[in-house]
């Protein structure tokens, strides 16, 4: 594999790239560390990848927004608009989510008087 | 230990993956669902924000069971953290008048912001969830900025069980009047691209508005609540 076919497979897969590495930036996170503040921020950083991957597979070249604001705008060239509208809730509840989760870790910080989830021993693995 | 695990872990994920995402092509036409709904989307629900139609029309249910998932987490949150323990009020320092004056200033302009959002749903990019977001930024600035005040617990459960409840009543008399299906557009559509259009979607992003405003405004009440 010659070096203009690394970067056409970089250039047409970027979007994909990008996602999976926030969504494997946030999976390592979650396995390997063991502050429980650094594991919701890894959750977080998991479910915008995921996100972003949803809309990058509805996304085709050149496209626009599947908003008809003006005539001017063809239906040809309008994104998959079944990927964003999952997205646009999935972005509210990952926001309810995350604030239940840091609820769960204010009550575990006041029972436990730490973060570690190495030195809470029903949490222990 | 557990980091070299974790990486040859996430290696094999990848290269499975890597192996899928051969037969996903990016950014090629899209699925034939999607087609439909950008074809037949104007002349179906009169929305011309198709993401909107598709949100509250043809995925309405799907929409309501997220509204579900929202409250779940926003009363959980409330579930956790709920001590009807007599704190001792801690003594707060007050905001200075030039951040006090600020926020009184801003906070009615991003509330006339979010519900423009929330109201021009079908028109424009945007819908209940990103307007009842902005509006509870409104909040988040007043609880950092004019410190001391709160918003009423009351309150706030009140418009968030009549924004769901407005969401059910309305899908059930589409049920019973329109069609066949739950959240059939019953009401007249109207002339695309004007305010008054596509018929009861308008109304639902706007009870959805108000719902999700109020619920992560609750949220954040609980969160300071318990910072203090």
């Amino acid at each position: 594999m010659d070096m203009s076919n690394v970067v056409t497979f970089l250039q047409s897969y970027s979007y994909y790239i990008g996602a999976f590495g926030l969504i494997f930036i946030g999976l390592f996170i979650m396995l390997v560390k063991h502050n429980l503040i650094k594991v919701i921020i890894g959750l977080s950083i998991l479910e915008t990848g995921v996100n972003l991957f949803l809309v990058a597979v509805g996304y085709i070249s050149k496209g626009t927004a599947p908003i008809f604001s003006n005539s001017s705008i063809e239906a040809e060239r309008m994104v998959d608009p079944v990927p964003q509208a999952l997205v646009l809730t999935a972005i509210v509840i990952g926001v309810a989510v995350l604030a239940l989760a840091l609820s769960l870790a204010i009550r575990l910080y006041q029972h436990y008087g730490v973060l570690d989830l190495r030195q809470i021993k029903e949490q222990r693995w | 230990m557990r980091s070299v695990i974790s990486i040859i872990l996430l290696a094999v994920i990848a290269v499975g993956i890597g192996l899928s995402l051969d037969h996903v092509p990016f950014g090629e036409p899209k699925t034939k669902v999607g087609t439909h709904y950008i074809d037949k989307g104007r002349e179906e629900t009169g929305a011309t924000n198709i993401v909107t139609s598709v949100v509250l029309n043809y995925r309405g249910f799907d929409t309501l069971g997220e509204v579900t998932v929202l409250f779940v987490a926003a009363t959980g949150l409330g579930a956790v953290l709920a001590t009807r323990r007599k704190k001792e009020k801690r003594q707060i320092e007050p905001a200075s008048l030039v951040l006090f004056t600020g926020c009184r200033f801003l906070f009615p302009l991003i509330l006339l912001y979010g519900t423009y959002i929330f109201i021009h749903g079908h028109l424009t990019p945007g819908g209940g969830f990103q307007g009842g977001a902005i509006i509870a930024s409104a909040f988040v600035l007043v609880y950092l900025g004019c410190r001391g005040r709160r918003i009423s617990e009351t309150g706030s459960k009140t418009i968030e069980s009549l924004g769901g409840l407005a969401f059910i009543i309305i899908g059930l008399v589409g049920l019973a009047v329109g069609g066949h299906y739950f959240l059939s557009n019953y009401l007249p559509k109207g002339e695309l691209n004007t305010l008054f259009s596509a018929g009861v979607i308008p109304i639902i992003y706007i009870a959805i508005g108000f719902k999700v405003g109020s619920e992560l405004a609750g949220v954040i009440d609980h969160l300071v609540e318990e910072s203090e």
